[in-house]
């Protein structure tokens, strides 16, 4: 397929959005249903030019794998980017990804599905752990292989996206099929007509995925700063950019996920004035640490993880998403009746404030963090999981 | 060197081959609660001795690093050894005596206060010196000194018993080199004066060398005596060397 | 012998309006107004004239105007008449041409190629007067990575020094010596006022100024004037002065005619001697030394300031900047081709350096490109004339702007060039008590806060119409810019895409 028009990564494409979530805390599993009949009815905020989801707890059975979900533009591609796989991963299971053919969904990618664990000797020699080392390989097919896309990168996770309207992209996957605890939907309203399916949302990296409404104004300030520390902003969008900042802050840097959402939407200046002194410090110390990490301008985030769902408004709460619950459910939508029609009693609905994260996680994670230490704790500055060297540690030490 | 009155209080820090921000810290957490820090097996740690006030004295056993005694404020430093490059850095009051020799750039800028060398010193020793009001820099050098000794010199006095390098006293503009070596007419920079020295130079040697004797058991250069007999006097003819040297345009 | 030259400006006298009041007479430092003893009539004597305008500006019957002395030149481009008198001034003195102010030449101003953007649809401008819209700004080192307690909300990592500065514009240094107290009394109380910081130039801190140390950055030059550990530690911020942009490689030199009383006690050294500053600090002769001195000033001042190192723009700068950097600055100041002297020889102040719209552009993506430009902050001058200046320099990556030429211009300055005779009629830069009492500080504070308050309100409205609502936001963010009328090279330099892209 020859792009007519310039696609993300070529030029930087703003644009407008509906976007949905549904989690239920206790892991328990439901299928695409609801999600779908949610991010149907804003279909008024797509223009059917980019439809697509994000699904956690879906591959129980290759949990401790990546699962790589790649979009391929012609069969070099795909040759090119299963040659470099079998290189830098061991694959357990490959497949093509079962799809429905729908009339609206014109000219789809062969998309295939992969179940990689990073090659041992060549993650050992590379000094980096697996994720940084997973995420350095999915930049390079994303960047150098000519028609392959990485959707998605994570773990007993996936994304489903391409170009139509959400509801058409979703019975298109079949994603009734799949069994998740957490659910994101995006539909999209670019400004321009690039008909590019890897340009389409969420977007992902490993475990993350981001659902974003509005176009953000502090993106090129972002944007220089992750790429200091080797995120390459080859889509120029905005959820590329806000996925980056999770990572980097959540993932590299070892805060939670809400601090990091708070560092994103700092205090402003006027309530850090307003605070104690020893308060004001902490802040004023964030905000100078991590200036050039404030987005600004309007957005509204669903963030998933493996650890559950985070929803974040700017500061000034330019963009509209609400929030409801009902039992162990959680619902987000950028409206209120799209929470609704798929639960009809939620309670607590409301809508999440300017700069204040609303996060949900699962029991079991919201137990684990319980106990774990406050302090955030780096990467860089864990052990590795894997061993590195062959000679064994004594003999070494010796 | 000063005779104490009271008893003081002397504390002993070892630094080895510790970092200077830490040897730093433990000299200045010493030197709160004493008057005197001896510093042993001194390995090329800087700023010893930085901005340190009048009334706290170290005695540096070793070789210390760069930039020692910079900022001196007042105290007194005696290093029993050699000392490395840029020596009494800016320093504006305070005494530097030195058991051996020292690197370049000694003195450079200094305003107040007195250094001691008992042998060689690097080159552009005495650069900048300044002087103002009560505040008129010494330095005394029992050896040889390397080029450009005393650029830029606008004050103080520097004492030479040994030979100067070249280039001695380019720009110099105010304050007075005391030199035991009667110069070439040609190694005269121009602007500068050399003369035999007077009896109120003599008065002022005598004093200096006097203390160097003391601070170095009692020991002058060869050929060098209390008198201050033996000694010319380099000082700039004006204040004002370049005062020609521009045209506004 | 000395050949007669041209005047450069003529001074023309309307006689209707001329009352012979004589204001012109008292207020020309310069002599160029006499009245004729035979006729009683107000004359000129042309060539004393630098065009300060005072005269032009005091008259109470807008009776006087300056001209460009009518005589044409001989047609050659080549051999104008300012090229043959500066031959002539050469040819009478065999000495160094002496100028003042910033580079005046016609180089490119790139501040005027480069165009801001406004949100329109996809995202909403914002309306500065009435939501928040921040520009405070933090001068410091960053750690590569915080850390905290995120449930007791306290910070685990030393944090280095960090200075406030609530509007993203401070003044550049300028000694007092080279300007008069009572001007630098005048940044010091618009500093206060603003929340910023006037910076004291290698001429010390005269010891009226010390109670404004909080809004002082104190520098350290290679003379060393006026340094010692009480003035380290009355500052907020150190800055070693490595190079001006006016003349970079060049020491200083302030004549002995302006060391009077006063100024002597500030830089402590004798009355009436040449101030010389080297051409390079002596202990600094590569780029571990600067490490050197770096550290000794926060040794000297137990790491408590932050510590800024100037730079003048030079072809090499963004490897400089990047040494800069990991030698432990804490800021790094690039001060362009255009920035103010009190003096430097012409040919230097004229033809050396680069714009500092290309400096600040290559040093902020090289230090991206290496990782480090959260270690240090970017300060950039030389010169800022506007708020629309300061918002492209942002927005190219400076952390905040600095400015010298716009703040003395707010104090009555022309940009006459002519600093370095020491007659300046409006008490700037001169140290003559009857035309340093010309300049009251107050008011001229008055003024200066009103033109940094005054651009603030600018700097709001613009980021709002981008739909920014702080300056970090800003900073950096190349997107905004876009390039009129360069070539493709330069937009590389410069990190923007062409208009219309």
């Amino acid at each position: 397929m020859i792009p007519t028009h310039l696609r993300e990564g070529n030029t930087r494409i703003p644009s407008g959005c509906a976007i949905a979530g549904i989690m239920d805390r206790t892991g328990t599993c439901h299928d695409g249903t609801d999600i779908l009949r949610s991010i149907a009815l804003m279909h008024d905020r797509g223009n059917g030019l980019g439809g697509g989801f994000a699904a956690y707890g879906i591959y129980p059975e290759y949990k401790d794998l990546y699962a790589f979900h790649i979009m391929y533009e012609s069969r070099e591609a795909r040759a090119a980017t299963e040659e470099y796989l079998d290189t830098y991963f061991m694959s357990e299971k490959q497949e093509r990804i079962p799809t429905e053919p729908v009339a609206s969904i014109k000219n789809p990618p062969d998309i295939w599905r992969y179940f990689v664990a990073p090659h041992p000797m060549r993650l050992n020699m590379s000094g980096l752990d697996e994720a940084e080392y997973t995420m350095q390989h999915v930049f390079h097919i994303n960047g150098k292989i000519d028609g392959a896309f990485v959707a998605s990168s994570g773990k007993d996770m996936g994304a489903f996206k391409g170009v139509g309207y959400p509801e058409d992209i979703g019975e298109f996957y079949r994603i009734t099929d799949y069994k998740a605890w957490a659910w994101t939907a995006h539909g999209r309203f670019p400004t321009n007509t690039p008909g590019w399916w890897g340009g389409a949302h969420p977007f992902t990296l490993l475990n993350w995925s981001i659902v974003h409404n509005g176009e953000i104004s502090s993106y090129d300030a972002n944007r220089r700063y992750v790429e200091q520390f080797g995120y390459d902003c080859e889509l120029q969008t905005d959820t590329e950019v806000i996925t980056y900042l999770f990572d980097l802050l959540a993932r590299r840097h070892g805060f939670s996920q809400e601090m990091a959402a708070h560092i994103m939407t700092a205090t402003s200046w006027d309530d850090i004035d307003r605070m104690d002194p020893e308060q004001a410090a902490f802040e004023t110390t964030l905000r100078i640490c991590y200036a050039s990490a404030l987005v600004n301008g309007p957005f509204s985030v669903i963030l998933g993880s493996d650890e559950g769902l985070l929803a974040l408004n700017d500061r000034l709460k330019l963009r509209a998403l609400m929030v409801g619950e009902k039992g162990p459910m959680t619902y987000f939508a950028s409206e209120q009746a799209a929470i609704e029609i798929v639960c009809p009693d939620a309670e607590n609905i409301r809508s999440i404030e300017g700069g204040v994260p609303f996060v949900v996680q699962l029991d079991s994670v919201a137990e684990r963090k319980r106990n774990e230490s406050a302090e955030n704790r780096p990467a860089k500055e864990k052990p590795y999981h894997h061993e590195t060297g062959v000679l064994p540690r004594k003999r070494k030490e010796a | 060197m000063t005779e104490s009155t009271t008893e003081k209080v002397v504390r002993s820090v070892e630094l080895g081959t510790a970092h200077f921000k830490e040897a730093n810290e433990w000299v200045r957490d010493a030197l709160d609660t004493s008057d005197v820090v001896e510093l042993q097996e001194v390995f090329a740690q800087r700023y010893l001795g930085c901005a340190m006030p009048a009334g706290k004295r170290l005695e540096i056993h070793g070789t210390p690093g760069n930039d020692m005694a910079s900022y001196l404020d007042g105290g007194e430093i005696e290093v029993f050894g050699n000392a490395q490059d840029q020596v009494g850095n800016t320093m504006n009051g305070g005494l530097i005596v030195i058991h051996g020799r020292c690197g370049d750039a000694a003195g450079y800028a200094m305003r107040g206060g007195e250094v001691f060398i008992r042998d060689d010193c690097g080159w552009r020793v005495g650069i900048h010196m300044k002087q103002y009001e009560s505040h008129c820099p010494v330095i005394v050098i029992g050896g040889n000194a390397g080029s450009f000794l005393g650029e830029y010199m606008a004050g103080g006095i520097i004492v030479l018993m040994g030979q100067a390098g070249e280039y001695l006293g380019t720009g110099m503009h105010g304050g007075v080199m005391y030199l035991r070596d009667p110069l070439e007419a040609n190694d005269i920079p121009d602007g500068l004066v050399l003369e035999p020295v007077t009896e109120e130079d003599k008065a002022t040697l005598a004093g200096l060398l006097q203390r160097y004797g003391d601070y170095f058991d009692g020991e002058l250069p060869a050929g060098v005596d209390l008198s201050g007999d033996g000694f010319y006097c380099l000082r700039p003819a004006s204040s004002r060397p370049y005062a020609s040297l521009y045209a506004n345009s | 012998m000395n050949t007669p030259t041209l005047p450069r400006y003529k001074v023309l006298r309307d006689a209707d309006a001329c009352i012979n009041c004589g204001v012109c007479v008292r207020e020309c430092s310069h002599h160029v107004h006499q009245v004729n003893q035979k006729t009683g009539a107000l004359v000129a004597r042309h060539g004393q004239c630098v065009n300060c305008q005072r005269c032009v500006l005091f008259c109470p019957t807008t009776a006087l105007a300056i001209d460009r002395w009518p005589q044409v030149d001989s047609g050659s481009a080549n051999w104008t008449l300012k090229t043959m008198q500066d031959i002539a001034k050469q040819a009478d003195t065999g000495a160094v041409l002496l100028a003042s102010m910033g580079n005046p030449q016609d180089y490119p101003i790139y501040w005027d190629h480069l165009l801001l953007n406004a949100s329109q649809v996809t995202n909403p401008s914002i309306d500065p007067l009435r939501e928040p819209m921040e520009t405070r700004v933090f001068l410091g080192s960053r750690p590569d990575l915080l850390k905290i307690n995120e449930r007791e909300q306290r910070v685990l990592t030393q944090m280095p020094p960090q200075v406030k500065l609530d509007v993203p514009i401070m003044f550049s240094a300028m000694s007092f010596g080279s300007i008069s107290l009572n001007a630098q009394k005048a940044l010091a109380l618009a500093a206060k006022e603003l929340g910023t910081f006037f910076n004291t130039g290698e001429g010390g801190l005269h010891q009226d100024l010390e109670s404004y140390g909080d809004h002082a950055v104190v520098q350290v030059a290679s003379g060393r004037f006026g340094v010692d550990p009480h003035y380290l530690n009355t500052g907020s911020m150190i800055e070693i002065k490595i190079g001006q942009g006016a003349k970079p490689g060049i020491g200083g030199h302030l004549p002995g005619e302006k060391i009077n009383a006063e100024v002597s006690r500030t830089r402590m050294i004798p009355e009436g001697t040449d101030a010389i500053s080297p051409a390079p600090h002596h202990d600094i002769y590569s780029i571990e030394d600067l490490r050197q001195l770096i550290f000794s000033l926060k040794e000297a001042t137990l790491y408590r300031k932050p510590i800024a190192v100037k730079i003048a723009a030079v072809h090499n700068v963004s490897a400089i900047a990047s040494g800069v950097a990991r030698a432990g600055a804490d800021v790094i100041v690039i001060d362009g081709f255009r920035g103010g002297t009190g003096a430097a020889p012409l040919r230097i102040r004229d033809s050396v350096g680069i714009p500092i719209e290309f400096a600040l552009a290559a040093v902020d993506q090289r230090l991206r490109d290496e990782g480090i430009r959260p270690k240090v902050s970017l300060v950039v001058g030389g010169s800022i004339r506007n708020s629309a200046d300061a918002v492209r320099a942002i927005a190219l990556g400076a952390d905040a702007v600095s400015i010298a030429s716009a703040a003395l211009i707010a104090m009555g300055c022309r940009q006459c060039q002519d600093c370095s005779s020491g007659l300046c009629n409006w008490g700037i830069a001169t140290q003559r008590p009857e035309l340093t009492s010309r300049l009251d500080p107050e008011a001229q504070a008055e003024r200066i806060i009103n033109l940094v308050r005054g651009w603030n309100l600018e700097i709001k409205e613009m980021m709002g119409g981008m739909g920014i609502n702080a300056i970090d936001s800003l900073r950096g963010n190349r997107l905004m810019l876009r390039g009129i009328g360069l070539s493709d090279k330069e937009r590389e330099i410069l990190g923007v895409k062409c208009a219309g892209e």
